[in-house]
């Protein structure tokens, strides 16, 4: 699950990570009594207004401005707070910013210069084992470092059995070119921020920039923090920080039936049991001359209630031109799969696209008896090949 | 012969008497598994499926001599479970369970290291040896005994690839569901290593899909060490970058986690490769003949 940053860096803060200071709000009335407090708290003369929305690249596509004064403050909250923003991660049609996260100025002037690194600390899925992977190269796209300059990407490994080692968040520090009075705090901010992602049940934390200020403070400027979704119940407190604003809301209302839904750009839909069999579905389309609208697993229970949520979202999408359901019936017989799909087409009344129904498994034959035999506008298929020329000639 | 589980094998179920337990383990009996017993802490001394119940899979070792177990405990218990299992001796440890928190996977994977057991899984169908010993949820009719082994990370595209082996004139020594979680026992290439080391295993499918470099690095053991004829599918070709399908460990972190990236290296390394996963069966059926 993804958070923003403003209640990532919340959460850093309390395990003990220093980040840049900021104040949440979405109303550009907050903004005057938010400055001020901003400057007494951290006695910031200049503030960062900072788009809150779940995707990166928030700079390149003017989500982020600084402001030199109240009236530029205010000007940089009206511009940004309600923007369409368009970031590439995004895709073309942006997010809708909600809430600006109004932050610190932390580039101030002093006796050195400020200097940005990158850290995350991830899972190693091969070595199961976490890793923090940390750059000099910071405030760039990671991936872009990795191509570019492989030599500069350090990786630290932790043993399981120990936690991070005080040795190794020196060397994270001596690895930074750190000295002083930096690296010291660099040293205390990777074991707070360690300590945080196991204490939190993190998938990834991705902290960049890092920066060592002027006057040698180490800080987190910004904060990608995805939470482990099977660990939630265990943090009930983190489960509430999800903002469904941020998600597709079809995916949303999906998940209330135990859907798992992905919405895609193409325009044949499709309903599958299982994850893997669900995603060769969406190959098969590709394959047949079509694009896949959706990723849709129904799990292991397809029933008359599922299939017609499942009809119901899918038919949602104005781009769908036809629906592919392929169910494996295993322990899910055929037979009721295929009564189920009869009950809510005819449940929903009159479904404008053509819809193929594939049922292999337990009582297929009964299945596609059922279907041929409901005069529906329903094609029926047995094989995964048929299904597929079923989808061509659809399609054609 | 086969691999992991044969008609040998006496396996307890964990979780025993819960919903999941009790209607898979009926499956597993009815197909005549040799189960033996299963544990349920609490319940230790009650007779359940006209099987044993125990308090401890220590205790359930002792008395029936099991090798096997079969877990089916809730996420939150899971890691514990399989723990225990080690713990008590057990060899192939199959967990089922889907949704185990990453966490408690990276301390069962440490806490497995210095045992001498196997786990597969979890968020998998199981291990089934065909006509044997079906350990796991998958449908046991599709099945037919035979001398092709299957490795997949997904439930229901195994149960794909099984039918489609088994109509194209074929049948199955092994099926090893090896889970999609991102932090799995055994791995992809480790369950072809085994597979391809039984004698009574002829080729092997192997199916994986986007996400993690699981099926590269088997893709490479297979050129340097490959025996039989492998047919390969990745699932995921259309996925978008970024996304999660279904499986936590399904999603495009980079360019080398790829269906295309995956595939071009399996056929780098003499997979037979196919792109439409209705082709897995007769193109086994056209590579052994």
């Amino acid at each position: 699950m993804n958070i923003h940053e403003y209640q990532a860096k919340q959460i850093l803060k309390s395990y003990g990570v220093a980040i840049q200071e900021g104040v949440v709000v979405n109303d550009n009335a907050m903004t005057e009594s938010s400055v001020n407090q901003l400057k007494e708290d951290t006695g910031t003369d200049w503030v960062v207004v900072k788009a809150q929305i779940h995707a990166g690249g928030r700079g390149k596509g003017g989500g982020v401005k600084l402001a030199k004064n109240m009236e530029e403050a205010k000007q940089r909250v009206n511009d940004i707070l309600g923007m369409q923003l368009v970031t590439p991660q995004t895709g073309p049609e942006g997010k809708k910013v909600n809430k600006v996260l109004i932050a610190q100025d932390v580039y101030y002037p002093g006796d050195s210069e400020p200097k940005e690194y990158y850290m995350s600390v991830l899972l190693d899925r091969a070595l199961g084992k976490n890793v923090i992977i940390y750059t000099t190269e910071g405030g760039m796209d990671i991936e872009e470092v990795a191509e570019t300059h492989p030599e500069k990407i350090w990786k630290e490994w932790i043993n399981p059995a120990t936690g991070l080692l005080p040795f190794q968040a020196r060397k994270i520090a001596f690895n930074l070119g750190l000295t002083g009075v930096a690296m010291k705090g660099m040293v205390k901010f990777v074991n707070a921020l360690y300590n945080a992602y196991v204490d939190t049940d993190s998938s990834m934390f991705e902290i960049n920039p890092v920066l060592k200020t002027s006057d040698d403070k180490i800080i987190a400027v910004d904060a990608k923090v995805d939470l482990d979704d099977n660990a939630l119940y265990r943090h009930k407190d983190h489960a509430a920080l999800r903002d469904e604003s941020e998600e597709d809301p079809t995916e949303v209302e999906a998940k209330k039936f135990n859907l798992n839904y992905v919405n895609l750009d193409g325009n044949v839909g499709c309903m599958v049991n299982g994850a893997g069999l669900a995603m060769a579905t969406m190959d098969i389309i590709k394959l047949s001359g079509g694009e896949p609208a959706n990723f849709l697993d129904v799990g292991g229970t397809a029933s008359a209630e599922t299939v017609e949520a499942g009809f119901r979202i899918i038919l949602k999408d104005p781009n769908v031109k036809a629906i592919l359901i392929n169910i494996f019936g295993g322990i899910v017989r055929c037979d009721r799969v295929a009564q189920g799909v009869v009950d809510a087409y005819q449940n929903i009344g009159n479904i404008p696209v053509p819809i193929i129904v594939r049922l292999q498994g337990t009582n297929a034959v009964e299945a596609k008896k059922i279907i041929d035999e409901s005069g529906l506008e329903v094609r029926s298929a047995i094989l995964l090949q048929e299904a597929a020329d079923a989808v061509s000639e659809v399609l054609s | 012969m086969s691999v992991l589980v044969n008609k040998d094998s006496k396996i307890i179920v964990q979780g025993f008497t819960g919903g999941e337990g009790t209607f898979h383990a009926g499956q597993m009996i009815e197909y005549g598994t040799q189960v033996v017993g299963g544990v349920t802490p609490g319940k230790g001394g009650q007779i359940h499926l006209d099987k044993p119940v125990f308090n401890t899979v220590a205790e359930a070792v002792s008395i029936t001599g099991a090798d096997v177990s079969i877990i089916f405990v809730p996420p939150a218990f899971a890691a514990d479970a399989i723990m225990e299992a080690a713990d008590a001796g057990i060899k192939v440890i199959v967990c089922i369970t889907e949704g185990i928190p990453t966490k408690d996977m990276i301390t069962v994977k440490a806490y497995l290291s210095d045992k001498d057991c196997r786990m597969v899984g979890p968020n998998c169908p199981g291990v089934m040896t065909a006509g044997e010993a079906k350990v796991g949820i998958m449908p046991g009719f599709i099945f037919k005994p035979g001398r092709i082994g299957i490795v997949s990370k997904s439930g229901t595209l195994t149960y794909e690839a099984v039918d489609q082996i088994t109509k194209a004139g074929l049948g199955q020594s092994t099926a090893i569901g090896i889970g999609g979680d991102p932090i799995i026992g055994t791995s992809t290439k480790e369950a072809v290593e085994l597979l391809m080391n039984d004698p009574e295993t002829d080729g092997i499918i192997m199916i994986g899909e986007i996400g993690g470099s699981m099926e590269a690095e088997a893709a490479r053991w297979i050129k340097e060490n490959g025996t039989k004829p492998v047919v390969g599918f990745i699932a995921g070709e259309t996925a978008p970058k970024g996304r999660r399908m279904g499986h936590a460990g399904a999603i495009v972190g980079g360019k080398d986690d790829t269906a295309a990236a995956k595939k071009a290296i399996m056929r780098d390394c003499g997979i037979h490769v196919v792109d439409s996963p209705a082709h897995i069966g007769i193109k086994m059926a056209e590579v052994l003949s």
